[in-house]
């Protein structure tokens, strides 16, 4: 199924829908508020737009600068050019250590790779140890949102889940009770594991370190606790100076969720004594799109799903509608660079509102790059598929009334002008649960022509 | 050489980019009243700014059953045998840590490793007491960072409350998986 | 200062056709406001559908005749956010007109921007005492800033509502989400028809939880959409361009 057939099942139940809309429409309002008490706003997601178009006209010189000062910090640093190569590598690390199983906090770098299935495909138990990731890893489902991963789910069914794996009481939803078994189920995993994998949120070139910034502490319990840490990190996540970290951090907590900063921004440097840490750097992809003029800004992202949260259509059609590791607007330019074919319908999953890029804390044009896709999809239709969604798309454009029941000269004069490839089709959507307008007895041509010429 | 390591950097060089200069990051202002704009950032994390009488008494109300401090002046709290193996912190009720500074802005707090003697110490623990000597505040996060400058700490923590989670319907709930409460005492 | 200046008034083609009386009022307004407009003939769609449907590269011809049929005059002034922002933004650029085109892009305004930025027209006298919730259209606001956007941290403004807070007996309505889309969106409104339905039900459902009278708004698509859920549900909110309401208060 594509978007608009996902969204339309998501639409069906009314209430849920209704209250997902509300629950994302919370966040971006806590959003707005603590935005608008930080008087330099503006100023500060100008400067971090700024840091990070450095960041990607310099990239090569600032990995291979992050490279020099991790190694002289003594932790050890791996390449992987796309997906198989980064899962063979974590692989690899906990085959070296003997650890059969892994506890994780939240990365979505992994999840892109699907390392958690090669894993588990290769023997070892992975525990997602973020409380909404572990929630959504008992249905066997992926993260619905990458800040909110349960974010689709109601306490309800939180507590069904609960009960079933964690042997919870039944029908008991409370919040405070259900967070508290997973504390417990948790900690249990937290000290038995002896490799903990994490995300980055930023690398510092500078300094060879690197941030991972969580609510709950699941990070930090895992790999304080394991022998061996595994940092997964995107190429893109690299920031020059740790004097940048000042920017970033006042921006992300308060972009996704609406906090001043996150409770846990740990910065690690160099291992504890006797343990090793592990960075594996990723491409898969990335240095494709920075060669793509045009999109190459959607790799400032710093993760804060702040456009997820404002996009008037991920919230009332839910992530999972997008078929993308990454959903909602700024998955939808980022999965077409992956697989455009796949990806094809996520572009029009938009009206262009801009509210998108006006919340991007680091100011990514995305309801541009957005128009920008479309008009990459329709050049490419013939490649991908002769009778593409893309072709359906353009299709709607004659279905709109104001197009399609004209029968004035006016639209007949831009129809001369435009490509016949544009075929009247689909004519009656419009009207399945909207009036058309009425027809005036003349169009204002009729009356300037009578009144004014 | 790693042949991944010169395929990803060699992609890159063959863009041949003309280098953006980075920003010079602006001054912005910053609060007058450092110490109350820290309380209600702190109190807004859900921490709680205590003197240091409360926190005396807390400390002999006998609520904490195993204590662990690497505070200076407040080592002889410590009511266990420190272990060799972080793991057996796991039944800890509070663990007693000196923040550098805080920063009022956030209520954020920088811990370094030298304060904390385990890592995982202010994270295992049930609850959590750091204390802020209140002259050693800031305004913002550019300050901090100008003040954590090159420090070459292997480990550094900004924490800025209890352990929090919404993950269950945006329902806020305090002590996922780190401490359950965070109490700063202000001296 | 404005008497001498040529406007030439562009119509979105759906105006035209569906919304002759917005056109009117347009024309009527500014002429009431002592400018000289006219109406060439010879104007078509602007292209925005096929662009924003991924066929930009298609609307050259659509975007040349454009810039040659409006090129001569000193203002292009359009009762569309949308169009305006498609004329700047979105049209291909056609070469041996870099010049004109460039030109074009400081002269053409939507309605209320032309009336408060370059007429420097102040609040407006005269009497409306109805009950308005007001719909910014999203290419007006975020794309040409016709007022502040939620989501900034910038002082709060708004042209249409300069123009209109000065009606005796309106009542301007704060909506609880003050600039979420209606879910229009060109094409959109077919393709993803389950989604654009929902958003416009849920952006009426504001209004009239508001008990918004009449819903005005600077583009006729939006309020075709609007409308069009509005009356298949019979829930009796009026529909106006804000270009009416300022044509029948000023005499």
């Amino acid at each position: 199924m594509n978007h608009p057939e996902k969204a339309a099942v998501f639409l069906e139940d009314k209430e849920n829908a209704k209250w997902h809309d509300e629950t994302l429409w919370f966040v971006r309002d806590k959003r707005d508020v603590v935005s608008k008490s930080i008087p330099e706003w503006e100023e500060l997601r100008e400067t971090a737009s700024q840091i990070k178009d450095n960041v990607l006209s310099n990239l090569d010189e600032y990995l291979v600068e992050f490279e020099r000062n991790a190694l002289a910090n003594g932790i050890k640093v791996h390449w992987a050019k796309d997906a198989e190569e980064h899962n063979k590598i974590v692989l690899n690390i906990l085959q070296q250590n003997d650890c059969k199983a892994i506890v994780k906090s939240k990365s979505i770098l992994t999840e892109e790779c699907h390392l958690n299935q090669y894993l588990e495909k290769n023997g070892v138990d992975v525990v997602d140890t973020d409380l909404g990731e572990r929630i959504v890893q008992f249905l066997n489902q992926p993260p619905s949102h990458i800040v909110l991963p349960a974010i689709h789910l109601k306490k309800a069914q939180v507590s069904d889940i609960f009960h079933d794996k964690l042997n919870t009481e039944k029908g008991n939803h409370d919040p405070s009770y259900l967070t508290n078994a997973a504390r417990l189920h948790l900690r249990e995993k937290f000290l038995a594991a002896k490799v903990a994998l994490t995300g980055v949120n930023f690398g510092v070139a500078e300094t060879g370190e690197f941030v991972v910034c969580t609510n709950e502490g699941n990070a930090d319990m895992g790999v304080h606790l394991a022998d061996v840490h595994v940092a997964c990190m995107g190429i893109e996540k690299i920031i020059p100076k740790r004097e940048h970290l000042g920017v970033f951090l006042r921006l992300l907590a308060r972009s996704a969720t609406g906090q001043s900063v996150t409770n846990y921004n740990s910065h690690f440097r160099s291992p504890a004594k006797g343990k090793e840490i592990h960075i594996v750097l990723l491409d898969n992809g990335r240095t494709e799109q920075l060669g793509r003029e045009k999109f190459k800004n959607s790799l400032k992202c710093i993760r804060c799903g702040a456009c997820m949260n404002t996009c008037p259509i991920y919230r009332r059609s839910g992530g999972y509608s997008y078929g993308s590791v990454v959903p909602g607007p700024i998955g939808s330019i980022l999965s077409p660079g992956i697989d455009l074919k796949k990806h094809s319908s996520l572009p029009f999953a938009s009206t262009l509102c801009g509210s998108c890029s006006d919340v991007c804390p680091v100011k990514i044009n995305i309801h541009e790059q957005l128009y920008e896709w479309r008009q990459e999809i329709t050049k490419a239709q013939t490649s991908i598929n002769a009778k593409s969604l893309a072709m359906k798309f353009a299709n709607g454009i004659f279905s709109v009334p104001f197009a399609y029941k004209l029968g004035g000269s006016m639209m007949r004069g831009a129809l001369k002008l435009l490509p016949h490839s544009i075929t009247y089709s689909n004519l009656n959507t419009w009207g399945k649960e909207r009036d058309l307008p009425e027809v005036p007895k003349e169009s204002f041509k009729d009356w300037y022509k009578k009144n004014k010429l | 050489m790693n042949p991944s390591r010169e395929y990803i950097l060699n992609k890159i060089r063959a863009l041949r980019q003309e280098v953006v200069e980075a920003p010079i990051i602006p001054e912005f202002e910053v609060a007058e009243d450092l110490v109350s704009t820290f309380k209600i950032s702190s109190a807004a994390n859900k921490g709680e700014v205590i003197d240091r009488e409360a926190f005396v008494a807390l400390l002999e109300s006998g609520q904490y059953p195993r204590i662990y401090s690497t505070a200076k002046g407040f080592e002889s709290y410590t009511n266990i045998t420190v272990p060799q193996d972080p793991h057996e912190f796991s039944d800890l009720s509070l663990a007693v840590v000196e923040g550098q500074f805080g920063v009022a802005e956030n209520g954020a707090i920088w811990l370094d490793e030298e304060n904390l003697e385990f890592r995982i110490l202010p994270f295992i623990t049930e609850h959590l007491v750091i204390l802020l000597d209140k002259k050693k505040l800031v305004g913002n996060m550019h300050q901090a960072y100008a003040k954590i400058g090159n420090t070459k700490s292997g480990f550094g923590l900004f924490t800025a409350g209890p352990s929090k989670t919404a993950d269950i319907e945006q329902s806020l709930v305090i002590g996922a998986h780190g401490a359950k409460s965070l109490k700063i005492v202000m001296i | 200062m404005h008497q001498n200046k040529n406007i030439a008034l562009f119509l979105p083609c759906y105006v035209d056709q569906f919304y002759p009386n917005v056109g009117i009022a347009t024309i009527q307004l500014l002429e009431k406001l002592g400018c000289k407009v006219s109406f060439p003939m010879d104007q078509t769609c602007c292209g925005q559908p096929m662009a924003n449907a991924g066929y930009e590269r298609d609307t050259v011809g659509t975007a040349k005749h454009f810039i040659k049929t409006f090129k001569d005059f000193d203002y292009i002034v359009a009762p569309s956010g949308s169009c305006v922002l498609h004329v700047k933004e979105h049209s291909p650029s056609i070469q041996g007109f870099e010049t004109e085109q460039a030109a074009m892009h400081h002269k053409i305004f939507e309605l209320t921007e032309f009336l408060v930025d370059v007429l420097r027209v102040g609040p407006i006298k005269g009497s409306y005492p109805h009950k308005v919730g007001f719909h910014s259209s999203c290419h007006g606001q975020r794309g040409l800033r016709l007022s502040a956007s939620s989501e900034l941290n910038e002082p709060p403004f708004n042209k249409a509502k300069q123009l209109l807070e000065g009606l005796e007996g309106l009542e301007w309505v704060e909506l609880d989400r003050k600039d979420e889309c209606c879910g229009f969106g060109g094409t959109f409104a077919v393709t993803e028809e389950a989604l654009s339905i929902q958003m416009g039900k849920d952006r009426l459902a504001d209004h009239q939880k508001n008990n918004v009278e009449i819903l005005a708004g600077g583009d006729m698509s939006c309020l075709m959409h609007m409308q069009g859920i509005s009356s298949r549900n019979n829930n009796g909110v009026k529909f106006k361009h804000i270009a009416e309401i300022l044509n029948e208060v000023i005499r």
